[in-house]
């Protein structure tokens, strides 16, 4: 005789467990923490090298970076001087809660004050793992096409900031500014949007400000709401 | 993909319930997928056959019920399909919307005989 069971469990309820537990490890240390998200190519590491030197002398900072093989793109972050985890997830196409706590005990979280993570580039799975961030950002990029936004709504869903990277490419595309930031607003109202240039610098002023005062709303004690 | 590490989760939990349940097999899953999750169902009952060998839940169904994704108006409060192309609120022409459904990915209920 076959009995029916009642679960109503979500799959993914081990992975936002551990997700809270990360997150609470980090709020102990006082640590602000960043999902950055983006297809490959978009320019994570870029932002990162450029936040850090820009950054590096007001906030203490770590970075955790996760590709599917090689250590490059953590070379490129560690070259910058800050304490940087490589995660190399041996073929999973995102990181998820459990990979980055294994990266935690190798970072000085107590002498920390902003965590940056690269997640692996792929712009469909890393929505639907949280890590136990504060603050979620999307890179992408002019050369993609504008798109995107329409195309994989799961992953620009849900971020705080999104970043528009290789403005100074945009006269040889046909990349419809406007229309990209109607796509990325109309799942997220109010998200904080950031035109720039990782190459000239150009439009990285804004990123930075938004970035300084997350961080030092964090440090004061109002704390942001995601994971 | 990531569906083998989802569908060794979806095991995991298959069994804690059945094993509650004094359960000798698992005849069925009975599973919600979102259009918003990011879930190939094709996908998960390939591995599942796999991994689900050697269990008590070798040779279950995997019942796979889609929710559409859904999306909410912030100014009028209509509730309408995500359409992929474009989305504005067909009642009011708004653009702020929010997505209001089709997140879920869930073990609803499972089947066993005991």
């Amino acid at each position: 005789m076959t009995t029916r069971v009642s679960v109503v469990e979500d799959i993914l309820s081990a992975n936002d467990k551990l997700a809270a537990s990360n997150r609470a490890r980090l709020d102990a240390a006082g640590v602000f923490a960043i999902n950055l998200m983006a297809s490959p190519g978009a320019g994570k590491t870029s932002l990162i090298t450029r936040t850090v030197e820009a950054l590096k002398d007001e906030f203490r900072i770590g970075a955790v970076d996760g590709d599917i093989a090689t250590t490059l793109d953590a070379d490129r972050i560690a070259a910058v001087g800050i304490p940087t985890v490589q995660i190399n997830t041996g073929g999973e196409c995102h990181l998820d809660a459990v990979m980055f706590q294994s990266a935690l005990p190798s970072l000085p979280l107590d002498d920390l004050d902003l965590l940056i993570i690269e997640n692996v580039g792929n712009l469909i799975c890393p929505a639907s793992f949280k890590l136990g961030v504060h603050a979620s950002v999307l890179i992408a990029s002019v050369p993609e096409g504008d798109d995107k936004p329409y195309k994989y709504p799961v992953m620009y869903r849900g971020v705080d900031a999104v970043v528009l990277n290789k403005m100074d490419v945009l006269a040889a595309f046909d990349f419809d500014v406007d229309y990209f930031r109607q796509g990325v607003e109309v799942l997220n109202p109010g998200l904080a949007f950031f035109p720039l240039s990782c190459k000239t610098g150009e439009g990285l002023d804004a990123w930075l400000a938004w970035l300084r005062n997350e961080v030092r709303k964090y440090v004061s004690g109002d704390s942001g709401a995601h994971s | 993909m990531h569906e083998l590490s989802i569908t060794q989760s979806v095991l995991e939990i298959a069994l804690r319930h059945a094993e509650q349940a004094h359960a000798a097999r698992i005849t069925q899953l009975n599973l919600v997928i979102g259009e918003l999750s990011t879930i190939v169902d094709d996908s998960v009952q390939f591995y599942w056959d796999i991994i689900s060998r050697g269990t008590i839940a070798e040779g279950a169904v995997l019942h796979f019920e889609r929710v559409p994704g859904v999306l909410r108006c912030l100014n009028c409060g209509h509730t309408f399909p995500l359409n992929g192309e474009d989305f504005s609120c067909p009642r009011c022409g708004d653009r702020q919307v929010i997505t209001a459904g089709g997140d879920d990915f869930r073990l609803d209920s499972i089947e066993i005989e005991t």
